[in-house]
């Protein structure tokens, strides 16, 4: 069935099977592949993108679900100008990635949460990427990096 | 890679229209959020011909209102529209309570009230909470609406009283509670319960009133402990009386063991959360659910 979906700012129209995954769709039809395919359970987080502005676990969403709705994915997290983000500059910062598998889906729960309550204590970033699993267990600068982003996203807006 | 089988796609554009073509299509299944569905049909466990997406119903469905003395919750109301309620909050405390402690904040995006009462898993939390308020569910289908009460509405595992052509449309609390808590013993961060249970009650002065207990998990559906119930109604707790309610209701419980723990654990676990649970209902601005990790 055919779909239309926004994805990063652009209209899309695509042709799609009402099975496909819209992880897949992401991944394969779009080449937007910063968004990953993990455990493929809902559990890991590692597909997260944003549907309307709320993280949600793409391979538990059907492409088809996302018709008529708007999908960001990590490829439109960076500033306008091309900079990195708040966030992104935190993950840099603070050392908040290893070996980068689950980063992209940290990155894009982390920014909701950011935007939703500008400064969360450390309990609500733990409870707010209990969904994203970090196999290299690096969750300690992960909320470092968290933290570090609200600290600095005001002086980083003003830039 | 986890891929359903084939299946024809169609969007419901009203309620009725969702039942109508449920009733047409034997081998339909609705769909909401999908967090429960869709696992299991990538994994082939359920197979259905056509899915009938209600995700367009919204503005018929996503509600949570007061009545009277009770609550309404619309069936495409969010596990985090539950978290996020001022309503529920302050009426029906153990609702967001449980539900911070269920799946994970993006499952909670997505999922629904509806959808987790309709699959029926023996382990879901917000049966158990929906328990403690005397939950009614709201079933509309070709011969019209009903509500039957959610202790009746479990038929097992898996298994409701859903005719075919029937839509779970609202859960209906005919009264709230003042006080409410949920605690639950998970092995990882969103993880199904080892075990699990909620409480609400009202107070005179100090003693207990209206005293519901939920158990999640330990049970072949969701039961209440209505021996421990008993225990508690109309007294004042004191240490001893609610170590005694917790031996009861462990008494109560009907677990079996499996990779989440053995029989007599998750009846030492109900002896051990009921009492807590109890504890922390009373104790005044408790806001955030509580997990305690197994291991």
């Amino acid at each position: 069935m055919q779909i239309k979906v926004e994805v990063n700012g652009e209209a899309r129209v695509d042709e799609v099977e009402p099975r496909l995954l819209l992880v897949h769709y992401i991944r394969e039809r779009l080449a937007l592949t910063g968004t990953h395919w993990g455990c493929d359970t809902s559990n890991c987080g590692a597909c997260t993108v944003l549907l309307d502005g709320q993280p949600v676990k793409s391979c538990t969403v059907l492409a088809v679900r996302a018709d008529g709705h708007a999908v960001t994915t990590i490829e439109a997290i960076e500033n306008p100008d091309g900079t990195p983000s708040a966030l992104q500059e935190g993950f840099r910062q603070k050392h908040g990635l290893q070996c980068g598998f689950c980063t992209p889906g940290m990155i894009l729960t982390g920014t909701a949460l950011l935007r939703d309550n500008a400064h969360p204590s450390e309990h609500e970033i733990r409870e707010g990427i209990s969904g994203n699993l970090c196999r290299c267990t690096g969750y300690e600068n992960i909320v470092k990096a968290i933290q570090w982003a609200a600290e600095h996203a005001e002086e980083a807006a003003a830039k | 890679m986890q891929v359903p089988a084939s299946f024809e796609y169609v969007v419901a554009t009203s309620v009725d229209d969702a039942i109508a073509k449920l009733s047409a299509d034997d081998d339909a299944r609705v769909i909401a959020g999908g967090h429960s569905l869709l696992p299991m049909m990538k994994l082939r466990l359920a197979s259905p011909g056509t899915l009938i997406d209600l995700s367009h119903l919204e503005s018929e469905l996503r509600y949570i209102r007061a009545d009277g003395p009770g609550i309404r919750i619309g069936a495409l109301a969010t596990h985090r529209d539950v978290i996020e309620s001022p309503l529920l909050a302050q009426r029906a405390r153990v609702l967001p309570d449980a539900e911070h402690v269920i799946a994970d904040p993006l499952v909670r995006n997505l999922g629904t009230v509806g959808g987790s009462v309709a699959h029926a898993d023996s382990a879901e939390d917000l049966a158990a909470a929906l328990l403690t308020l005397d939950a009614l569910v709201g079933i509309k289908g070709p011969n019209g609406a009903r509500e039957v009460p959610l202790n009746e509405f479990y038929l097992g595992p898996y298994t409701t009283v859903l005719e075919p052509g029937e839509l779970v449309t609202e859960i209906h609390l005919p009264r709230g509670a003042s006080r409410g808590a949920y605690l639950k013993v998970e092995r990882r961060a969103g993880d199904w319960a080892a075990a699990a249970l909620g409480v609400s009650f009202d107070l005179d002065s100090a003693a207990l009133k209206d005293v519901r207990i939920g158990l999640c998990a330990v049970g072949s559906t969701s039961l209440r402990a209505p021996k421990a119930e008993a225990l508690l109604e109309g007294k004042t707790p004191d240490a001893a009386l609610l170590k005694q309610a917790g031996e009861t209701a462990a008494a109560e419980a009907e677990p079996i063991g499996d990779g989440r723990g053995s029989e007599a654990y998750k009846r030492n676990l109900i002896r051990i959360l009921l009492p807590r649970a109890i504890q922390r209902a009373l104790a005044a601005g408790s806001s955030n659910g509580s997990t305690i990790h197994a291991n």
